[in-house]
């Protein structure tokens, strides 16, 4: 096996045991890249000769006996996360050429960690989208299957790790973006709970649901990244003080004494039958590792799109009302005044999917609307938030699919917003709940496209997920399985 | 027809915090444009506010001054518009849980007390400033005051007349100095009013037609564009005509209100809860711990000059005008007790060259003023050189005990000196000498006043009476 295609876990045994060098490992990645990039389509930004030194100067901290957690590892990073020394687009032709002259906090931990971070990944413009084909410069494709989606919006981290570009990503999830990218490109992406990992330097799509995650090739590598990335920060007022565990730790064999809820509204109309049955699969997985499955229910499901469509754009459209060409990102030259500037510059500025949702928002947020919409939602969303807590007093855990297909063709449903919106009905609750999850492979479909189980936890107990995707991922004999590329 | 006045006034008031309310850039007036600024308060993509809690313990002050209900659940919520000189796109403000409402404030007009309610007290944050070039047809962009903490202060219309707006006005003002959370300097910016008045018939129940007002940046400015906006509308209403609901700019050279030019859009804000900002939880403890550190206010001054130091209700209230004035007379009282001869003094020689805001400028310190009345009241000068001597201190700072040595203006109080000069005095005056011995006992003024002359006005006018009528009987 080539060493671009070894899990983090191993990389990083194999650089401490010193078998290789940091600069094999970037040089044996970056190497690939060079052979699949054209096919996949992942990076936006790569940056070759940063990426070197950084592996030449992780090598030396070795020699003098450091050791980050991640020292000397080549990542992605999705390119909504600032970094100082790489252009931060989002995506979008509004910030095509914006650098900004800071570091996310999760950047800064990443590299206090060591990390190699070779380029910025892409994604569907400002993260507003669920197949990456939003992205203004490029759309990322599925390693699994020429002309198919990676998903979105992290799509271009879920190809990027799925096609041994990189050995872990971060994504970030706002209604799935993590998970759902994850699960049609096979790989393992967690949304942690809503306050675990600061979102300073994430740039803004709905702030009251966003949050950064591990997008990685195995569940260890998943409990790995979430140890650097998790954590207070003092610059988000969100974030929350808690102390953060060990999360390697929690991968424990064995699910006796768990017990595992079925949302009867996760297996409703529309789901894919081969998902199903891989999922349900799945779950008989998890009950001869030794959990006790429950029927449970979320009554209010049934509304999460609708409450997600409204809280979503309106805090957008708030969140996007500073890329005005003043200070910064595109600007209209040609305008004459100052209101014509606003307008040519936004309007050039973001793409479709962009501007419907902050034309959604806007609505939303209007006088005599407000109530009606934004508030009602927010209403709404106390009541699914209650749904989990109900479900939580009875299990430990919740298991779904992550998304009712697998991945589509590029362009299928690009024209059909609403088609596309209905295929976040999965996991957008999480994101409104603030609840973690995860996506763990589980199977494949009958063309050989990955399929994704999607668990959900009570707030701050991603250790559970991780358990019981680790169990998952033991008996499903799903990890290793490669995409087959050049 | 007779008309009632109905006024309700917005105040912004800037708060002396150091750091700004959203990041932790500074909030000094005057350093060159866009140097106190960071990523965060230039709104650029990713960044977050974080709270200074400076700002919430000064709301908590001025809330508990204003006798307002501190709601322990407040929360921050988005302004959203467009202009250059916000960078963000939405202004990070209170709208539907402010930190404090339904508080009042005590004025005095004509001698009666009346309370004027607040409806909120609401903490934002300020907004850029936009720089026109004198020259060429462009503007620039400052955003060092992007982010500078406000408190929003908004009265119930329980305002009945432009005076009661300004008795408001200054006694609000007062409070902020006197809780030292807002400069309010007026001419910079950092205590900004604005005013909305209409007039219905009297006994009418429902308000009128209101006109907004603004660019009115001191308090007499605020008299004059209510007392002519007040006199504008009722002239529409007595020719029949109706208010046209508009917002008006007061034009301090022209002395009128002008409507503001460009066209007015209907605003929609649409304002909702900020949700990169947790809502802001206060505590009983915190309002005690805020409580026990409040300074006396002027109010409650006031009533204690009149109780404890016997001082007239006009005294009292003019000295507790401003904390600095009051703090330097109680400050001079340490050194010389009698409360009513200082105030005299303060009301009569001091505050004609140092209003109650500039008292600070004020060379004298109050022991020294305090020293100068002690000599006059000793008799080691005369109350008159007391005045010249002050003028002096005021030029120079120099103490009092200094100029009178100086200048030799000791009082003369020695019998035997000035008994010679009376006598001499006298046989220069031999006809007004008789006048007196004839019964015209007036004539003492004139011996005095010469007396008076001679020694250069050193003389006790006391003793120098009793000298000339025992020399000349
Ligand atoms: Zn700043």
């Amino acid at each position: 096996m080539e060493i671009y295609s070894l899990t983090l876990t191993q990389a990083r045994e194999k650089l401490a045991r010193g078998e290789i060098t940091s600069l094999q490992l970037t040089e044996a990645v970056l190497f690939r890249i060079n052979q699949v990039e054209d096919r996949i389509r992942a990076y936006l930004h790569l940056d070759r000769e940063g990426a070197l030194a950084r592996a030449e100067e992780a090598d030396r901290l070795r020699e003098q006996g450091r050791a980050g957690d991640l020292l000397g590892i080549p990542l992605s990073v999705k390119d909504v996360l600032c970094t100082r020394t790489m252009p931060t687009t989002c995506g979008s032709r509004m910030l095509e050429n914006f650098t900004p002259p800071y570091d996310a906090t999760v950047i800064e931990r990443l590299n206090q960690a060591g990390a190699v971070i070779l380029g910025k990944v892409a994604m569907d413009e400002f993260a507003m989208g669920s197949t990456s084909e939003n992205c203004a410069f490029q759309v990322p494709v599925n390693p699994w299957k020429e002309g198919y989606v990676t998903g979105g919006s992290s799509g271009g981290s879920a190809a990027a790790v799925a096609a041994d570009e990189c050995f872990a990503s971060l994504g970030s999830d706002t209604g799935g973006s993590i998970r759902q990218p994850a699960s049609l490109c096979g790989i393992v992406g967690m949304k942690p709970t809503y306050g675990r990992v600061s979102r300073y330097g994430l740039v803004a799509f709905a702030s009251s649901l966003d949050q950064v995650g591990p997008m990685t090739r195995d569940v260890a590598d998943c409990a790995l990244m979430m140890n650097v990335i998790a954590g207070y920060d003092h610059r988000d007022s969100t974030s929350i003080n808690r102390e953060v565990p060990d999360y390697t730790r929690a991968l424990v064999d064995g699910m006796e004494g768990i017990r595992i809820g079925i949302p009867a509204e996760y297996f409703g109309d529309g789901l894919d039958p081969e998902v199903e049955r891989s999922v349900r699969r799945g779950i008989d997985m998890l009950r001869e590792a030794g959990a006790e499955i429950v029927e449970v229910s979320l009554p209010h499901t049934r509304y999460c799109v609708a409450v997600y469509y409204l809280i979503a754009p309106a805090e957008a459209s708030s969140n996007l009302a500073r890329y005005d060409g003043v200070r910064y990102g595109f600007r209209d030259q040609d305008a004459r005044t100052l209101i014509d500037m606003y307008r040519a510059s936004r309007s050039r500025g973001f793409g479709d999917e962009v501007k419907r949702r902050i034309l959604i928002g806007t609505y939303a947020l209007s006088a005599g609307y407000y109530d009606a919409y934004y508030k009602k939602a927010s209403q709404v969303r106390t009541l699914i938030t209650d749904d989990f807590r109900q479900a939580f007093a009875r299990c430990d855990l919740l298991v779904s699919p992550v998304c009712p297909t697998p991945a589509w063709k590029i362009g299928e449903k690009s024209d059909d917003p609403l088609a596309m919106y209905l295929s976040d009905i999965l996991t957008i609750s999480a994101n409104l709940a603030g609840i973690p999850a995860i996506s763990v492979p589980c199977g494949f479909s009958s063309d050989g496209l990955p399929i994704g189980m999607q668990m959900q936890a009570a707030h701050f107990n991603e250790e559970v997920l991780l358990r019981a995707a680790h169990n998952l991922e033991q008996r499903a004999g799903v990890v290793g399985t490669k995409p087959e590329l050049a | 027809m007779e008309f009632e006045t109905v006024i309700g006034l917005e105040i912004h008031a800037q708060m002396k915090t150091r750091s700004k309310i959203f990041c932790g850039c500074s909030t000094e007036f005057g350093a060159p444009p866009n140097t106190h600024t960071c990523p965060v308060c230039l709104g650029m993509p990713g960044v977050l506010p974080v709270l200074n809690r400076k700002v919430v313990e000064f709301a908590i002050k001025l809330a508990l001054a204003t006798e307002s209900t501190i709601n322990l659940e407040n929360r921050f919520a988005r302004k959203n518009y467009f202009y250059p000189d916000l960078p963000k796109g939405y202004q990070i403000s209170q709208y539907e849980l402010p930190i404090a409402e339904h508080g009042r404030i005590g004025i005095e007009v004509d001698g009666e007390q009346k309370y004027i309610g607040i409806t909120r007290i609401h903490m934002e944050e300020d907004a850029g400033k936009l720089v026109h070039d004198d020259v060429e047809p462009v503007s620039y962009v400052d955003l060092n005051r992007t982010g500078t903490p406000l408190l929003e202060i908004v009265s119930e219309p329980d305002i009945r007349s432009p005076a009661e707006a300004a008795a408001y006005l200054r006694k609000l003002h007062a409070i902020v100095r006197y809780l030292d959370i807002c400069d309010g300097n007026m001419q910079e910016g950092s205590f900004r009013c604005d005013a909305n008045i209409s007039l219905r018939p009297r006994g009418q129940e429902e308000f009128g037609i209101r006109t907004e007002l603004k660019n009115m940046n001191s308090f007499r400015n605020v008299q004059l564009a209510l007392e002519y906006e007040e006199r504008r509308q009722r002239d529409i209403l007595l020719d029949g005509g109706q208010v046209v609901q508009q917002t008006m700019l007061w034009n301090p050279d022209k002395g009128r209100t002008e409507p503001m030019r460009g066209k007015e859009e209907a605003h929609d804000y649409r304002y909702f809860p900020d949700p990169d900002l947790v809502p802001v939880e206060v505590d009983e403890a915190w309002i005690e711990a805020v409580r026990r550190d409040l300074p006396e206010l002027p109010d409650i001054r006031r009533q204690r000059f009149m109780t404890e130091l016997g001082l007239p209700e006009y005294d009292a209230t003019i000295l507790t005008a401003s904390r600095e004035l009051a703090d330097f007379f109680e400050a001079a009282l340490a050194g010389f007790a009698n409360a009513k001869k200082l105030s005299n003094f303060i009301g009569t020689e001091l505050l004609r060259e140092y209003g109650p805001e500039r008292i600070t400028e004020c060379p004298v310190a109050p022991a020294q003023l305090a020293r100068l009345l002690a000599m006059a009241d000793e008799g080691t000068i005369s109350g008159k050189i007391a005045k010249t001597v002050f003028v002096e201190m005021l030029a120079s700072g120099t103490d009092p005990d200094v100029i009178v040595k100086e200048k030799g203006l000791v009082q003369m109080s020695d019998e035997g000196e000035l008994v010679a000069l009376v006598r001499e005095i006298i046989e220069a005056n031999p006809a007004q000498a008789q006048q007196y011995r004839d019964g015209k006992t007036k004539v003492i003024g004139f011996f005095v006043g010469q007396l008076m002359k001679k020694t250069r006005g050193q003389a006790n006018p006391q003793l120098a009476n009793r000298l000339f009528q025992q020399e000349l009987s």
